[in-house]
């Protein structure tokens, strides 16, 4: 397909709205080869039903997401926080903790108080 | 009446003239839990032993003659994605199903230290993910007034276990309407306070820009007693506001003669169910008996809530939710001969069709090419919404609303549409997207269900929300009706 060709840019969203083309974002908001990507992102292991599922559902909520391009935010800056926070510092102390026993007690697996992992280097 | 019944305040009087103890009010509401627990379905974990012990120590500290706080010999319950020492914590997870946390939240920490006794850990939404409880990966609560009916979410089972009198106190968390949506369902009193206004530490977290902790009660007056404990700036939690905590109880005040109080239009438009819109006019119609200066005030930005805050809560959801990799706690798949087939089966078997849905949605926003449309775009679209807030205040010393477009839904009636879903929580996300507080309490019935009104405020106004809140409270019998069970 074409429009899986085309770098995913949000300019070109953009330009395509102002142009009207609003049925060419439509049609490739999610595709099936953009879930595979994600799910890759985020380590996450989908079943083949999961994946079918979250393409149409995820272009469902984009569709609506977007309802958000209507505003316009040329000249507003980008509120993180709603509370105005500051950096917290504090002193770079070492404080042992009460039990490590707890602590290693979660361990899916652990090995003389260390967590053990599957091999990571040959 | 039973002692499982009364409020904090009610039994923090009979303790005090000596009229029962610790032990006889934890055995009310565990003898409550096991009448009715079978139909609910509120709870996680029901502490039954642990909570005998601790009110007899705590009835040997009373006869000592020593000071009792409000929360004294309270039967607390604990929704279950806040660590407790040594007690299960899952979130209502199959990734957390046997994590035993090694400390306490800050909250639970405070809730102690005040003699207060841990009842047990409540049903959520996984991860606190949802509208009605329904993603809890271990069961369905039940909303108390109709057993068909969803108790509101996510927390569910805090907002059902106070209705049900299955405990006298609840904390809930709220990142997009979770206490004040579930305390609409279930005809109770739910506050989410100003972010920064209660320690997060030891919550799990879901969206740490919008999460909060609040309580959940049969009355005002609780909410009040119960913030007083649990408010204020905690070295533990940086985003934690270090601002003086003052007496609630004081707001507790039958008068808002003279208060400007707006009533938001876009919340009584489109989507909000002919009911309940009608029980919020005659809301606003006594407030402006009793002498308010009641308004209509326009919003227009905050029909965007929902779209904005499924951006960013879930953005921040797919990174906070990067911890759960097997690694040092929760669950690990067998099928680990890998690192990567290690996160990959560890996440597929240990997430919920919700929680994926959003680490998924999340990670999109985050990712190369969509940032900027979606991410940023949300942010400043944020800004937009306060400013909303900020303007109406600048006018306004409260705002009112429906907490939620409709009455509690039908069990299985929303789960297969994600979207609509998502809409249920359209009054409530704004508020969470601005970082004030807000307040809903009940306001009426619509078919034998209970509808909420929400009370808005500027940041750190919860003395407002009070004084308002108490008002209705003291001039209407709502919150005195109780379920059927």
């Amino acid at each position: 397909m074409l429009v899986d060709k085309i770098p995913a840019l949000p300019a070109f969203g953009e330009a395509c709205r102002e142009a009207g083309l609003h049925s060419i974002i439509r049609s490739m908001k999610v595709t099936a080869k953009d879930v595979e990507h994600v799910a890759k992102l985020a380590r996450l292991g989908l079943t083949e039903d999961e994946k079918k599922r979250f393409t149409e559902q995820l272009s469902r909520i984009l569709d609506y997401a977007e309802t958000i391009n209507k505003l316009d935010t040329k000249n507003v800056s980008p509120t993180s926080h709603a509370i105005p926070m500051k950096n917290v510092f504090r002193e770079d102390k070492f404080l042992p903790f009460e039990d490590l026993q707890e602590i290693i007690a979660n361990a899916p697996k652990e090995d003389n108080n260390i967590f053990s992992v599957p091999r990571i280097m040959e | 009446m039973e002692l499982f019944e009364l409020t904090a305040h009610e039994l923090h009087a009979k303790l005090d003239r000596q009229e029962t103890s610790a032990e006889e009010i934890v055995r009310s509401v565990l003898g409550r839990i096991s009448r009715v627990e079978n139909s609910v379905f509120a709870f996680m974990t029901v502490n039954i032993d642990e909570a005998i012990t601790k009110a007899k120590e705590i009835d040997e500290y009373i006869t000592s003659g020593k000071k009792m706080t409000p929360l004294t010999g309270i039967p607390i319950a604990i929704k279950d994605n806040m660590c407790t020492r040594g007690m299960l914590t899952t979130a209502s997870s199959k990734i957390l199903r046997n994590y035993i946390p090694p400390y306490n939240a800050t909250v639970v920490e405070k809730i102690l230290q005040a003699g207060a006794i841990p009842i047990g850990k409540t049903n959520l939404d996984e991860f606190a993910m949802g509208s009605s409880t329904e993603n809890s990966a271990y069961k369905v609560t039940k909303n108390p007034w109709n057993l068909g009916t969803v108790p509101g979410g996510s927390s569910g089972g805090s907002a059902a276990c106070i209705a049900a009198d299955e405990a006298i106190l609840a904390f809930g968390s709220d990142t997009g309407g979770s206490i004040r949506q579930p305390a609409s369902f279930c005809g109770v009193v739910g506050l989410k306070p100003t972010y920064g206004r209660v320690s997060r530490y030891g919550l799990i977290a879901f969206a740490s820009s919008l999460d909060q902790i609040g309580p959940l009660t049969k009355d005002v007056t609780d909410a009040a007693i119960f913030l007083n404990s649990i408010a204020g700036h905690d070295p533990k939690d940086s985003t934690s506001v270090d601002l003086p905590v003052p007496d609630y109880r004081k707001s507790l005040i039958d008068d808002v003669k003279n208060l400007k109080i707006g009533v938001i239009k876009e919340l009584l438009g489109e989507g909000i169910g002919s009911s309940v819109k009608s029980s919020i006019l005659e809301a606003a119609e006594l407030l402006k008996k009793l002498g308010a200066k009641v308004e209509e005030v326009s919003m227009p930005t905050l029909k965007y809530g929902v779209a904005t805050y499924y951006l960013l809560a879930t953005a921040e959801a797919s990174s906070n939710l990067e911890r759960y990799d097997g690694v040092k706690y929760g669950h690990r798949s067998s099928e680990a001969d890998d690192l990567l087939a290690m996160y990959y089966n560890t996440r597929r078997e240990g997430f919920g069709p919700e929680v994926k849905r959003r680490i998924m949605l999340g990670t999109y926003a985050l990712s190369a090419g969509y940032y900027d449309a979606y991410y940023l775009k949300a942010q400043k679209v944020r800004t937009l919404i306060k400013n909303d807030f900020d303007k109406a205040f600048s006018k306004f010393d409260c705002l009112i609303s429906p907490t939620a477009p409709s009455p509690a839904f039908k069990i299985g009636e929303k789960t297969d549409d994600p979207l609509s879903m998502y809409l249920s929580d359209i009054a409530t996300i704004p508020i969470n997207l601005a970082g004030i507080p807000a307040i809903s309490i009940p306001c009426g019935f619509v078919n034998d269900l209970p509808v909420g009104l929400q009370i808005i405020g500027k940041a750190f106004s919860e003395e407002m929300l009070f004084r308002v809140a108490y008002t209705y409270e003291q001039n209407t019998e709502w919150h005195k009706r109780k379920p059927k069970l």
